[in-house]
């Protein structure tokens, strides 16, 4: 397989299932196309499938009867992983103990039967490329969290594979390093160009480093889409409140209006049903004097989080309403205020089942 | 003053067992080295009860160490590889398997002693051949090693290891002697220290598929005791002793070793 370096393989996964041993569905028959270079992250909460589906595009795991993996058309699906091509980093790093830190990134190469001379060279680019210079000869258990997790990177990227797979590359690391790391692998990623997909649970990681995102629940795709779209318009009530924080009414509609105790909401797109669920964000909520808004309530409690307020409105809605307002508003608990919240920010959900 | 006393107690109670314990052993390696263990040893000390069991059984006690050592090489050759299998493989019939091996535990030795001669009588070369207690020594032993070996993959996350091996390109053979048997070496010591200990000391099976040619060091213990001078025997107890001990005190320190990791 000769795949040029900065493109990588683009990936279809066809109809791909799993069904384990015991019986247990941990993936429904899922169809996805992935594109040379892009970054395509899978989110959801444990047990979502989303692991799963890596493996299968990995080698690790063979998808139920009638799926299919193919990597640039080619059907790769009985392929075992070490002919795939593909770089992994494992959520615990699956490092080897008993080498050292350039030998763990060499071996790819040596397997590939690279001359050492030009495997020390490529080694060395590597750890300039990671920030690990200094760190070649130490021992894996000498490492840091963080430092453990630049060293699996390096490992994966030295043999130039055609699609770089992530498992929760991040999720052992501590937060503050979670987000400087994070800033460090979207770069990186972005400098190599290579097909990505990265599994996490994590949905700010998702947001930043995703050209697209697959939101997984209970073994299916809930929605695909980039960052905006998922966040913007979520396809359902799981997708919204998974991504973000997200204000969720129940509510019946007249003539474009949500109908509701703090006053008449105009809402855009499809008004012809009766009744909707509707998804309105936090931050679009726009805070005014009572009777500048055609929406009001009584503020219950606001807390100040430091780039923003947090307040929670009563009356407005049957349910409590949390609204993000800059920090410059000045309002406090008891006070009556007006919402004033664009038409286009009321998404429309399906009804529940 | 109370917990003195019970200090004291608990003392003498743990010295009495030890001297329980040590005062025959030191008893038994006295009378190898006295002229005449009835007279004790005032009659003098000497080491011909030792060489003369050396001239005896230098044979059987190099049997019993080619014995031990090939034991040794086959449950390598088998176990180490069958470990990996069954953590890597998983699922009910690893772990069936894993029973079926761990069985001879459970099954006393006549007994798996028997089902040997009876499935191989037919074999008489082999029957009469040393291949045939190791093979009765390899069937005793191999639960220890694949066991120990199984205990440190649980430890280190073989799986993964190996498949972060095998995405890097390496195929199954490669990656067990790059990245599994490295890694599980400290199993594979404790385990070859085990296998060898008890392939020396083992009395039951060997008893009953051991001929007159193909005796090994416990044999040769029991018919030392049956058949000659008591300080002939105690002689051989010591032999016994100093091959063993240093195994046993290796196989501790080992322990120790991995316990302060």
């Amino acid at each position: 397989m000769n795949v040029a370096v900065g493109h990588g393989a683009a990936v279809r996964v066809e109809s791909c299932g799993k069904t384990f041993a015991d019986g247990t569905r941990a993936l429904e028959p899922a169809t996805l196309d992935i594109a040379r270079g892009e970054t395509l992250v899978l989110l959801g909460p444990s047990g979502c499938g989303k692991t799963t589906m890596l493996r299968i595009i990995a080698g690790l795991e063979l998808p139920d009867r009638g799926g299919k993996v193919l990597f640039d058309g080619n059907d790769m699906t009985s392929v075992p992983i070490e002919q795939r091509n593909v770089g992994m980093v494992f959520q615990s790093y699956a490092l080897f103990p008993n080498m050292s830190v350039a030998d763990n990134i060499g071996y790819g190469l040596k397997i590939r039967g690279m001359p050492s001379g030009e495997r020390t060279a490529r080694v060395a680019e590597l750890v300039a490329l990671t920030n690990i210079s200094g760190l070649e000869n130490r021992r894996i258990d000498q490492l840091s969290g963080g430092q453990r997790q630049r060293v699996a990177l390096a490992r994966a990227v030295a043999i130039r594979p055609g699609i770089l797979l992530l498992d929760e590359p991040l999720t052992a690391l501590d937060a503050a390093l979670r987000d400087r790391l994070r800033g460090e692998l979207n770069r990186l990623l972005r400098a190599l160009g290579i097909t990505t997909i990265y599994v996490t649970h994590d949905q700010s990681e998702a947001m930043e480093l995703g050209d697209r995102i697959v939101v997984m629940q209970k073994g299916s795709i809930a929605q695909i889409g980039t960052p905006r779209e998922i966040y913007f318009k979520p396809r359902n009530r799981f997708v919204a409140e998974f991504i973000g924080a997200a204000n969720i009414i129940e509510s019946p509609i007249e003539n474009g209006h949500l109908v509701l105790p703090g006053g008449r909401q105009p809402i855009g797109g499809d008004v012809s049903m009766a009744s909707a669920v509707a998804m309105i964000r936090p931050e679009t909520i726009e805070v005014v004097a009572a009777a500048a808004a055609p929406l009001s309530g009584t503020i219950d409690s606001v807390s100040f989080i430091g780039d923003r307020q947090r307040m929670v409105v009563s009356g407005a809605s049957s349910k409590l309403l949390t609204v993000d307002a800059p920090n410059t508003v000045k309002a406090e608990a008891g006070e009556r205020i007006g919402l004033l919240i664009a038409p286009d920010a009321v998404r429309l959900l399906p009804p529940e089942d | 003053m109370r917990d003195r006393l019970i200090f004291t107690a608990q003392l003498l109670f743990t010295l009495l067992v030890a001297a329980f314990l040590v005062v025959p052993a030191i008893l038994s390696i006295t009378a190898g080295i006295t002229v005449n263990y009835f007279q004790g040893i005032r009659s003098g000390v000497t080491l011909q009860w030792v060489f003369q069991v050396w001239e005896l059984y230098a044979g059987t006690i190099l049997l019993s160490f080619v014995i031990a050592f090939a034991t040794l090489v086959v449950t390598l050759l088998a176990g180490v590889p069958a470990a990996y299998a069954l953590h890597v493989r998983g699922g009910r019939l690893s772990r069936i398997v894993e029973e079926v091996i761990t069985l001879p535990l459970a099954i006393p030795g006549l007994a798996i002693a028997l089902a040997l001669l009876l499935t191989y009588q037919g074999f008489s070369d082999f029957r009469r051949s040393w291949l045939f207690i190791l093979t009765g020594h390899v069937i005793f032993t191999m639960p220890f090693m694949v066991r120990s070996v199984m205990a440190v993959f649980a430890t280190v996350d073989i799986k993964t290891l190996d498949e972060g091996a095998a995405s890097l390109g390496a195929a199954p053979w490669r990656r067990f002697l790059d990245v599994i048997v490295p890694n599980a070496v400290p199993g594979i010591l404790a385990g070859s220290l085990m296998v060898v200990t008890l392939s020396l000391g083992e009395f039951n099976l060997t008893w009953m598929l051991h001929t007159p040619l193909t005796k090994t060091l416990p044999i040769g213990l029991a018919d030392a005791y049956a058949s000659m001078r008591l300080e002939v025997a105690s002689a051989y107890t010591l032999i016994f002793f100093v091959m063993i001990i240093p195994l046993l005190v290796a196989m501790q320190l080992f322990a120790d070793k991995e316990q302060a990791r």
